[in-house]
């Protein structure tokens, strides 16, 4: 009995003095069952390799993408053709400009107007969302009235009135994509805020005196980032999607800049000469990264969907 | 008895009505009034328990926010060490808070999921005492585990890595790190197994002790109560029908709706479990939105008479610390 007590005496003192041990946040549970999901860590690993060839792939180009090889116009079917020698990996599009160069400067600039826009979404979104919902009663009815009102108006409508009034840059683009992207995201995030607001750990915070800001910041964000990311993940495509509609009709990125969309609009027009490629490559881009980017999407919602827990 | 005792709060009269729009309603409709505390008065003396128990829905919980302002209140005085709370300014109150401080039912729902438990814990030093720096926090908090039975080495990890009874205990931390006069328990209990149940109210009766705290204790569990609590307020539609010392409570109770109430408590001995009397209620607890006229108590009462729904019977002082608020109790 005696060594026993003992024993015991000395495993208590080991447990006080041991180490503090590292707790394993939901973050770390998430991260974990997101690198089980074989479909999302392939989207993953093919968005990389998306992202890396528009920022290596320039230094092996031989040709810029405004460029005009003026041995090709006029013939591209037969010399504009991807060959290695040319040094048109991709072929060059109708006026003899290197699709490869062109590809990857529409990539660039199609993967921004997604980043960008989702960046907005969350932004905004979350913290007009998290107000509402936090705050609540006379705020929150104006605020989420204001979204419905603006909601109401087609979007696509006022991009392409703000594009063909203040001319089509490269900015206004992103202004448009920005000023319309959070409405569905401060909406979902504040009926996530209703339903965490009234959970007691908000009541202790309340009751310990934490300021409202506060445990907006707190309390409230830091439990609606799940919702938000995987919301955010489903939003970059919509924004590619709707920035290549846009160019498709003429009005998105300017030359010689170019984007998937304005790509894909003149492979579709020249298809029928044969030159299968001008349309092949962009649209072998869009389409791997806007399924990597549902992958993505689907493995976060996996991993960070409290339900599934 | 306690009469010597320092006065720390004192709740006066306190009303709070909830708004009640009718389903569909325009805009402009007037609520109706949901009367969930109807003027509850009691006072609550440095270092006692003032258990408050009835039934679901008769305002116990509404009654504890309502004293922390955590439910705007209708009207009434919530008076704190001579200052009333309901009119303090938000310095003021924010002073109040550090001394007043709150344990909650569900113990993981009162945990940010997100926070590690020493955040937690942290969170009310973090907020009274921003000037305090890291490491004096941290031992601070590591102490406090050590006070309420956590090991202190696991300061890093997540609520959902503990047990309800840790995490109650994890609850119990944060709301001592600021060494608090008093404690809201509102049903700290009633979510956790029974054999923890005793340790979590044990823990809390050692700390009381040694810090020297006032409790008021909500709960559903009559013995629970008993045991704890050194004065009882027995609650019915949010009104007060009697307050009194457990013990009394127990051994004489004289309003009707608390015989009711003490001879429902099951006792563990089968015999006198069969010989017991119990007298059972008729029909249902009435809406708050309207409440009967008169005692609200006299619509399942067996003695109720006419003058029960004329006039409301007030909290009367039947001597020996015994106040009931009955005509006809015994």
């Amino acid at each position: 009995m005696i060594v026993d007590q003992k024993k015991m005496e000395n495993l208590a003192d080991n447990l006080m003095a041991a180490e503090e041990v590292q707790g394993r946040s939901l973050w770390a549970d998430a991260a974990r069952r997101f690198s089980h999901n074989k479909a999302a860590i392939g989207g993953l690993v093919t968005l990389t390799l998306v992202v890396l060839f528009t920022l290596i792939g320039p230094s092996f180009a031989q040709w810029s993408n405004e460029e005009i090889d003026w041995a090709v116009l006029g013939q591209v079917k037969t010399m504009g053709a991807p060959s290695i020698e040319s040094g048109h990996y991709f072929g060059t599009d109708e006026l003899g400009r290197d699709l490869y160069s062109r590809v990857i400067q529409g990539t660039s600039i199609s993967l921004m107007v997604g980043v960008i826009g989702s960046f907005v979404a969350v932004v905004v979104g979350t913290l007009y969302g998290a107000i509402a919902g936090y705050v609540g009663g006379r705020v929150d009815n104006f605020m989420m009235r204001l979204v419905d009102i603006f909601m109401s108006i087609p979007y696509m409508f006022v991009l392409i009135l703000l594009l063909v009034i203040f001319g089509r840059s490269l900015n206004m683009l992103f202004i448009g994509i920005g000023l319309i992207s959070w409405f569905d995201m401060s909406r979902i995030v504040r009926g996530q805020t209703l339903s965490i607001k009234n959970k007691e750990f908000i009541e202790a915070a309340v009751a310990a005196g934490v300021s409202n800001f506060t445990i907006i910041m707190r309390h409230i964000v830091p439990n609606l980032v799940g919702i938000v990311i995987v919301y955010a993940s489903l939003l970059v495509p919509g924004f590619i999607l709707a920035e290549s509609f846009i160019s498709f009709l003429g009005l998105g990125v300017q030359e010689p800049n170019t984007s998937w969309g304005a790509l894909i609009s003149e492979g579709a027009r020249t298809m029928q000469y044969g030159t299968l490629w001008q349309i092949g490559f962009p649209l072998f881009f869009f389409t791997i990264t806007l399924f990597s980017m549902f992958f993505i999407g689907d493995g976060l919602r996996d991993a960070l969907d409290p339900k599934d827990r | 008895m306690t009469v010597q005792k320092e006065k720390l709060l004192s709740v006066d009269n306190l009303k709070v009505y909830f708004d009640i729009y009718p389903p569909n309603s325009l805009p402009w409709t007037k609520p109706q009034k949901l009367k969930a505390v109807d003027g509850v008065s009691f006072d609550l003396y440095a270092g006692e328990t003032l258990g408050i128990v009835g039934e679901s829905g008769c305002g116990k919980s509404t009654l504890a926010r309502a004293v922390i302002k955590m439910v705007p209140a209708e009207a009434g005085k919530v008076m704190w060490l001579g200052t009333d709370l309901l009119t303090a300014n938000k310095r003021a109150m924010q002073k109040a808070r550090a001394d007043l401080q709150m344990i909650f039912q569900d113990p993981l729902a009162s945990l940010n999921p997100r926070m590690t438990i020493g955040d937690i814990i942290a969170e009310p030093l973090k907020t009274h005492h921003p000037e305090m720096g890291v490491t004096e926090r941290k031992a601070k908090v590591k102490e406090m585990m050590a006070k309420v039975g956590l090991l202190p080495n696991q300061i890093n990890r997540y609520p959902h890595e503990f047990s309800g009874g840790q995490c109650q205990r994890i609850g119990i931390a944060r709301a001592l790190i600021l060494k608090p006069k008093m404690i809201i328990c509102d049903e700290p209990v009633s979510a956790l197994d029974v054999s923890i149940q005793a340790q979590i109210i044990n823990l809390l009766m050692d700390l009381q002790e040694e810090m020297g705290l006032s409790l008021i204790f909500i709960a559903h569990d009559l013995s629970i109560v008993q045991h704890i609590s050194t004065r009882v307020m027995v609650l019915y539609l949010g009104n007060v029908c009697e307050i009194t010392t457990s013990e009394q409570l127990y051994k004489t109770p004289r309003h009707p709706y608390t015989q009711a109430l003490i001879s429902a408590v099951p006792i563990p001995d089968p015999d006198y479990e069969k010989s017991k009397e119990v007298i059972l209620l008729e029909g249902d607890l009435p809406s708050p939105m309207n409440p009967p006229s008169g005692c609200v108590f006299r619509t399942r009462c067996p003695k109720a008479q006419a003058k029960c729904a004329e006039l409301k019977p007030m909290l009367e002082d039947a001597g020996n610390d015994h106040q009931v608020a009955c005509f006809y109790a015994d």
